[in-house]
């Protein structure tokens, strides 16, 4: 039985072959700036719109991280893909050009750990020999679909985060890679109640509390199993609240926690409380983690990506933030 | 979820609170500071062009209103309004900028499905409860 416990998936001989990242000027600009393989200096990243942006940003990381893999299109069996688009526009109409088959997802900012975990499941179970993973975001897309237009004059209090602007990639596969994907806990839909769309850290920090808890739970794991523990987009204010709420749960992880949207940007960016998007946790994770990985400083981590499944029509009707958060457990793998 | 059975409370205390005082005297110095340029080019027109004071009200709106839209344009109102809060509404150059913002971000989407469809769509509720508001006061006057 490769479940484990009540949520968790527990993986044979999977490896994170390769990755690949693509960002734009802000990341670019960002303290992680020079572990992305390709950055772009305008939002725009040479194209019209930048709903044609996001998806240049998601096919380029795709072509790096194919090109690193040193694998061709017609070896691939499955692409698994989400962003934060309504119909997941970016997914879909990149899938398009893509001559293997397509699983759409949707967990909006937890789809890079969603895409991961379920790629993990199909190679590990034998559906596909190679699965290919992808999500994106971009800030003025995100922008206009969730919140204001872009150069709207709003005052934004300091809770609120910045969307991300890039894409991330990933292989999955059987061949001995540095990188083994060794297990996945699958979160709940945990909503808090809250509902302000300028706060997605409170809202979303119970729903990685529970992932995390149950993970600890499954595996009979601590904290201090893992060289680092990493969340995908809480920001300042929704890491304090979930280092909070592990404690409680009787876990500490004041020593080995961190945010990527924390990491992502410098505190002089005006950025508020920090990155978020789904391309937040791929980038810092498939870009800056995987290479601290290589160079030994990590040898195994969870990164939890988490998720804000709400629209923008559902916040006009008063309905509250549901937040989901889903782990996966990387580990470097020596010699 | 915990923080000791009432997570929604218990959150408020890690969640920043707005600088209310700071935010307030930022509106009141820009808010004024942008009322006395409009004043200083009334001030102008009335006796560099000789316009009456209505007239010279008419233009430094329009002057104003075509900064906001000329600072929304080149990606600096939205600057301007994260600083000066509701000290940015003030002259109308916060509705010139809601009406501008939403048609420069649906250009994308055509002149008719996207700029004139959605021009009022942060604009459009304003001028729906200005009417609504001015209609009631209507009724009122003349009655009274």
């Amino acid at each position: 039985m490769k479940l484990v416990g009540k949520q968790t998936w527990v993986f044979e001989d999977v490896y994170l072959q390769a990755t690949g990242t693509a960002v734009g000027p802000f990341e670019a600009d960002g303290p992680l700036g020079e572990h992305f393989d390709v950055a772009y200096r305008n939002l725009y990243c040479g194209e019209k719109t930048w709903e044609l942006a996001e998806r240049r940003l998601m096919k380029e990381a795709i072509e790096v991280c194919l090109q690193k893999g040193n694998i061709t299109m017609d070896e691939m069996d499955v692409f698994l893909a989400g962003d934060l688009l309504n119909q997941n526009v970016t997914a879909n109409y990149t899938a398009r050009e893509l001559p293997f088959p397509f699983l759409c997802m949707f967990g909006a900012c937890s789809t890079s750990m969603e895409t991961l975990a379920v790629g993990a499941a199909l190679v590990d179970g034998g559906f596909a020999r190679r699965a290919l993973t992808a999500t994106s975001s971009h800030n003025a897309t995100a922008e206009r679909q969730f919140r204001y237009p872009t150069e709207l004059g709003v005052q934004k209090p300091k809770s609120a985060t910045f969307t991300v602007t890039g894409a991330g990639a990933a292989l999955i596969g059987r061949k001995k890679g540095r990188f083994r994907v060794a297990a996945a806990t699958i979160g709940r839909v945990i909503d808090a109640g809250l509902k302000n769309l300028l706060d997605m850290g409170s809202a979303m920090a119970p729903a990685a509390a529970h992932t995390i808890e149950q993970h600890f739970l499954d595996l009979h794991r601590t904290p201090v199993d893992y060289d680092l523990i990493v969340t995908g987009d809480l920001s300042r204010v929704g890491s304090i609240i979930l280092k909070e709420l592990l404690m409680e749960a009787g876990y500490d992880v004041t020593t080995n926690y961190n945010d990527c949207g924390l990491m992502v940007y410098r505190p002089d960016q005006a950025t508020f409380a920090g990155g978020s998007g789904c391309a937040c946790c791929a980038v810092v994770t498939y870009g800056y983690l995987l290479k601290e990985m290589e160079k030994g400083t990590i040898q195994r981590m969870l990164v939890v990506a988490t998720g804000a499944l709400l629209s923008s029509t559902m916040i006009q009707q008063n309905e509250s933030i549901p937040a989901i958060a889903h782990a996966v457990v990387i580990e470097a793998v020596r010699g | 979820m915990r923080l000791r059975d009432n997570y929604q409370k218990a959150v408020k205390q890690f969640q920043p609170k707005p600088p209310y005082v700071v935010n307030s005297l930022k509106a009141f110095v820009s808010g004024g500071l942008l009322c006395v340029l409009g004043e200083a080019l009334k001030k102008w027109y009335i006796n560099g062009f000789g316009v009456s004071q209505e007239v010279a009200e008419h233009w430094m709106m329009l002057t104003v209103i075509s900064l906001a839209i000329l600072l929304t344009g080149i990606g600096m109102y939205d600057t301007f309004s994260q600083f000066a809060g509701a000290g940015a509404t003030a002259l109308l150059s916060g509705f010139a900028n809601s009406l501008v913002s939403a048609a420069m971000e649906h250009r994308s989407e055509g002149w008719v499905s996207g700029v004139a469809n959605h021009m009022f769509k942060i604009g459009g509720a304003a001028i729906v409860y200005g009417i609504v508001v001015a209609y009631v006061l209507g009724v009122v006057y003349y009655i009274m």
